[in-house]
């Protein structure tokens, strides 16, 4: 059993965890995740690792309460235990050599690239981080953000914070101008990868996209996390997360992520009616 | 009272009727009872020359076992297959003792041979029902081993070593441990609560089992050896990884690896109503492949709801490489056989669903490599299939995660680890067995190689001392 020693709301939908999980701790790096089971009967689901403490063996998880798994994690509060927490999977990010680089994340795929961030910048890269919310409300980790920036640039889609539009906008305004990067790297919901990448591709820029397929396993023995990749069968799992941006089939992994999308539309009404029942 | 059985048949086992167990996920086999697995039992002549233990990969003493069977010390029974078996529940059900133990059974040269495998599992379930005592507990002989995976190779090696005194840690990477016992063998072959209780029954010796450890990412081999002082370390990691035909649509929603589908249903319990893991409900399914792991896709399709499901398979029901029971009782629970049949294309509409299965008739050529008969393609004999869900059950080879995180760890081009005839791997004080070794084979192999390289651990920390 792996203890919930934090717990804070970062926005109505997105919670930060720490959960205590030593052997995660000592070994986990930027881009890797680990695979959760909140409870006997929960589902595992993978969430990239948001940040670790070697010392305290805190692993720091941020989600999205989206669905049923997230729902039942997010209703357990600090000093209770999730039954499952396995990691670190994936490989690490490459950072190593990277000079100038450009970080776009979207919604709570911040989450995932604030690591990044913070290891590009630690190493002495300059570091342009944009970041993209649907509205003010749900802006999370600003602060943190500019700490590790060098320049920085928030969107909202709505222009209610920042400015109005999306990610893409001022990275396609930054190339047009001439602005280069050694690297793109984009982490956040597939639609926005995948325009991220089209703007990229035209100035031959280096991108990659941190991939978020359907995972069970999380250790390459089943493929329900595959991919098309330059036109071969990838698993994220244990190739990726992190692939060629201008050789994903997004399109692809849009309509494999909704393989589900009829059962997760009922377990999430479900847990509604549940949680609405237990507040009564 | 007689004391030989001379009936020339065995007991049949008494099992739920196809039409009805096709629709449930309970146990499709119920056991013999007492009297019945007496009789069985008068039915062994016990012979001299004991060709069934030699017949047995872990040579139970088939016989003496029996004996004690037939006299109704049901418990005395179950003491003579454990001194040689951790698994006694699991190879009872699921061992293909038609070509192991019962294989060579004299009874069988002008008969049926004697029910051994129905036999084993009376005495393990007898025993795991009745039995109070907790086993005593092996002398700690001061010196520690680590096993990494949890499937039958590294439980039976865990079991072997913790008798001998052994300090045993399992190291798993998902959260149950059984391997393919949990996630693979459905529940109406093999219950989990049985796996579970003879991974109790292990624990009971003293063996810890720390799941969620995915060797290779959270701790390295030399990590193991060096850091927390493990002497010698066995990997059973099996062969996990699946193969894809590499065929148009392959990937498009609908499309399964066996292991997938299986995981989903058998560890995540995907097929009960309050399970939170999801699982396709397909109504017109199609299982590629003719092995066991294809029959246990296909049964598991029937019982989660398809009207239909077809086994496709590229060679004659001849060359079917699954268990002919398992065979039997796909075709009793009316799943349909496509043979001399090969996919060529996954069809999908535009939101990629699959609505179809393009596939072309084969014919039997010349005997290959393997000496089974080569299926050639006829040209023209394409052919649509309608089905909304494929279900891939080509076999599996070794995960590489080990190896790439392993140095000086030999391994054959498929990914299978080199070991020698006792497990003995290019690394010292690491040993290996089962599927990891041979690629995908059977749970019974996979213990007697746990087996054989338990005793060659201990020779060699012994000769370290």
């Amino acid at each position: 059993m792996y203890r919930i020693l934090k717990k804070k709301s970062l926005n109505p939908t997105v919670t930060l965890m720490e959960i205590e999980a030593p052997f995660v701790a000592r070994k986990a790096r930027a881009g890797q995740f680990i695979i959760l089971r909140a409870d006997e009967r929960g589902e595992r689901i993978p969430l990239t690792v948001a940040g670790c403490n070697k010392q305290t063996g805190a692993v720091t998880i941020i989600f999205q309460v989206v669905g049923g798994a997230t729902m039942t994690l997010n209703a357990l509060n600090e000093g209770e235990c999730i039954a499952d927490f396995v990691g670190p999977l994936g490989n690490p990010t490459e950072v190593e050599g990277i000079k100038k680089a450009c970080v776009v994340g979207g919604g709570v795929g911040c989450a995932i690239a604030l690591p990044v961030v913070r290891e590009l910048h630690e190493m002495g890269c300059e570091v342009t981080s944009i970041v993209g919310f649907r509205s003010k409300d749900l802006v999370i980790l600003e602060d943190e953000f500019r700490a590790a920036s060098d320049k920085f640039v928030m969107m909202t889609d709505d222009g209610s914070y920042g400015e109005k539009g999306n990610v893409t906008l001022p990275l396609k305004r930054m190339l047009e101008a001439g602005e280069t990067f050694d690297r793109v790297i984009t982490i956040g919901p597939l639609i926005m990868m995948k325009f991220v990448a089209l703007a990229t591709k035209e100035y031959n820029i280096p991108t990659i996209a941190s991939m978020n397929p359907i995972m069970i396993d999380g250790t390459g023995m089943c493929g329900g996390c595959r991919l098309t990749v330059g036109g071969e069968t990838k698993f994220a799992c244990v190739d990726g997360p992190d692939f060629d941006a201008h050789l994903v089939d997004f399109d692809e992994a849009m309509k494999r992520s909704r393989t589900y999308a009829e059962f997760e539309a009922k377990a999430r009404e479900k847990h509604c009616n549940l949680f609405k029942k237990e507040a009564n | 009272m007689a004391k030989f059985n001379m009936d020339p048949k065995k007991h049949p086992m008494p099992s739920q009727d196809p039409l009805v167990r096709n629709k449930n996920f309970k146990e499709v086999a119920l056991g013999y009872d007492e009297e019945t697995a007496i009789d069985e039992a008068k039915r062994c002549l016990n012979c001299k020359n004991q060709p069934c233990v030699a017949g047995c990969p872990v040579n139970v003493a088939i016989p003496e076992f029996i004996a004690l069977v037939a006299e109704g010390k049901f418990e005395e029974a179950y003491q003579v297959i454990a001194r040689t078996s951790s698994l006694p529940a699991v190879c009872g059900r699921v061992c293909p003792q038609e070509t192991q133990c019962e294989g060579k059974c004299t009874r069988g040269i002008k008969g049926e041979p004697v029910g051994i495998g129905r036999l084993e599992r009376f005495v393990a379930d007898w025993h795991n029902s009745h039995a109070t005592q907790a086993p005593a507990k092996p002398v700690p002989n001061g010196h520690k081993v680590a096993i990494v995976g949890s499937g039958p190779a590294g439980l039976t090696c865990a079991g072997d070593l913790a008798k001998l005194g052994y300090d045993v840690t399992v190291f798993e990477a998902l959260h149950l441990a059984g391997g393919v016992l949990v996630y693979g063998i459905p529940e109406f072959r093999l219950p989990k609560a049985i796996v579970e209780k003879e991974v109790d029954n292990l624990k009971a010796l003293g063996v810890k089992v720390m799941t969620d450890m995915v060797i290779g990412k959270v701790l390295t081999i030399d990590e193991l050896k060096e850091e927390f002082g493990f002497e010698a370390v066995f990997l059973g990691t099996g062969a996990g990884l699946p193969r894809f035909m590499n065929i148009p649509g392959e990937n498009a929603k609908g499309v399964f690896s066996a292991n997938e589908y299986l995981t989903r249903s058998n560890l995540m319990k995907a097929y009960e109503p309050d399970s939170e893991t999801p699982i396709f409900h397909a109504k017109k399914v199609a299982v590629v492949g003719g092995g066991n792991v294809a029959m246990d896709a296909a049964r598991s399709a029937k019982r989660l709801g398809a009207d239909v499901v077809y086994i496709v398979y590229r060679r004659s029901e001849a060359e079917l490489p699954a268990r002919r029971e398992e065979v039997e009782h796909a075709k009793e629970e009316e799943i349909v056989f496509k043979l001399l049949t090969n996919p060529v294309e996954v069809l999908a509409d535009s939101d990629d669903n699959v609505v179809g299965l393009r596939c072309i008739e084969m014919e039997l050529g010349e005997p290959d490599a393997s000496g089974r008969r080569r299926p050639i393609e006829k040209k023209g004999s394409e052919f649509t299939m309608d089905v909304d869900c494929v279900i891939m059950a080509l076999g599996t080879s070794p995960n590489p995660l080990l190896k790439k995180t392993t140095q000086g760890l030999d391994t054959k081009p498929r990914g299978e680890i080199v070991a020698d005839e006792n497990g003995k791997t290019s690394l010292d004080g690491v040993y290996a067995g089962g599927d990891a070794v041979t690629g995908a084979a059977t749970v019974i192999l996979a213990m007697g190689a746990g087996k054989t390289a338990a005793k060659a651990m201990d020779e060699y920390i012994r000769s370290k001392a």
